[in-house]
């Protein structure tokens, strides 16, 4: 029984190692071949916004932008580090807790 | 020793889907949703209303859900930091453009789709006032679109795909769809307010779906593998939590 649910659990840490392999394909395969700005969607959507409709004016505008790209870029690595962290935490909790579990149904008696 | 590669395995894979998120998100560049003030002012105050009632039951739902199981609070931390994250990462696309995923389909199949109204407006709400990402005026439609529609439909793919019994096919795919169903959404949404003067709502919508849905694609997918790859953490270590929700298939 231990062992069948070993080899299940290699079978998904493998399968893990696909996944993360495949996300990261997906995102350098179209960097690598197609040419591209690599600018934003949303700043193509507002050219089409003005193409269909010339002259349309943003009738209110952000409160606070952020005073550089780089500026930006650090809040959005923050985003995305407090995101992770917080992912980090609690499979690391979880993962901690079933192992102490396990290791007391191994040995009770220790 | 066998036991002690697994975990080594297994923490490298955590240090690189950290790093991998972080760098990831290290390219500024404006990206969807729709941006502060160009939705005119009818269209912008329609979506708050139709988004408002969505986050009231969802902002009910987790109130219950926390007060029933408090211990399931901290899946439910990790619900809204999937989605904080993944709508940090702005990847590039076949297009030759940046998107990002939307993150919402995880939340939506652990706890519902309306915990994920009130999850994704938070997101949302964070990028418009700090990030100048999206907008105040624009977060009702963002919202529906993310928020809203995305779980929704994540939820429903998963329950019907689980009759097939393939749980994380069911998974990859709810999220996958929720993701792409966003962005048609949006595009949707622009089309109305802004029709074009020959061609009106279709010829609109084709233009904006062809801007977002398309660059869109290989992140539903990119999105679709993360959420599995979240679920075979917890489902080899959260089983407990799966248990409550009542989310783990008999055999599996």
């Amino acid at each position: 029984m231990s062992q069948k649910l070993t080899k299940n659990q290699q079978a998904t840490s493998q399968q893990n190692w696909m996944l993360v392999i495949a996300v990261i394909a997906l995102a350098v395969i179209p960097l690598a071949f197609v040419r591209g700005e690599y600018g934003g969607s949303d700043d193509r959507a507002q050219k089409a916004i003005t193409e269909i409709k010339p002259g349309y004016q943003p009738w209110f505008n952000h409160l606070f932008e952020p005073a550089s790209a780089e500026i930006a870029s650090l809040l959005f690595a923050t985003q995305a580090a407090l995101g992770a962290g917080v992912i980090g935490y609690a499979i690391g909790l979880y993962k901690g807790r079933s192992q102490s579990q396990k290791s007391d149904d191994k040995s009770p008696l220790e | 020793m066998k036991a002690r590669n697994r975990k080594l395995v297994s923490l490298g894979l955590m240090a690189g889907l950290s790093c991998y998120i972080v760098l990831a998100s290290a390219t500024p560049a404006a990206a969807m949703h729709i941006s502060e003030g160009f939705l005119p002012v009818q269209w912008a105050a329609f979506w708050w209303m139709v988004a408002l009632p969505f986050f009231v039951v969802g902002l009910r739902q987790i109130t219950r859900i926390t007060k029933e199981h408090p211990e399931l609070k901290l899946l439910l931390a990790l619900a809204g930091a999937f989605t904080f994250v993944l709508s940090a990462l702005k990847i590039p696309s076949v297009t030759g453009s940046c998107s990002h995923p939307t993150g919402t389909g995880l939340g939506a199949i652990l706890f519902g789709p309306s915990v994920m109204a009130v999850l994704g407006a938070l997101v949302l709400l964070f990028q418009s006032v700090l990030l100048a990402h999206g907008g105040l005026t624009t977060l009702g439609a963002n919202m529906f679109s993310m928020a809203i529609v995305g779980p929704f439909a994540a939820y429903f793919i998963y329950q019907l795909l689980m009759r097939t019994g393939k749980q994380r096919a069911a998974i990859f795919c709810a999220a996958a769809l929720a993701d792409l169903l966003t962005y048609v959404v949006t595009s949707m949404q622009l089309a109305l307010a802004f029709p074009a003067a020959s061609g009106g709502f279709m010829a609109s919508f084709l233009k904006f779906a062809s801007i977002f849905a398309i660059t869109q694609v290989p992140l539903a997918i990119s999105e679709g593998l993360l959420t599995v790859l979240v679920w075979n953490w917890l489902h080899s270590y959260g089983q407990p939590e799966l248990e409550i929700l009542k989310l783990l298939k008999q055999e599996s």
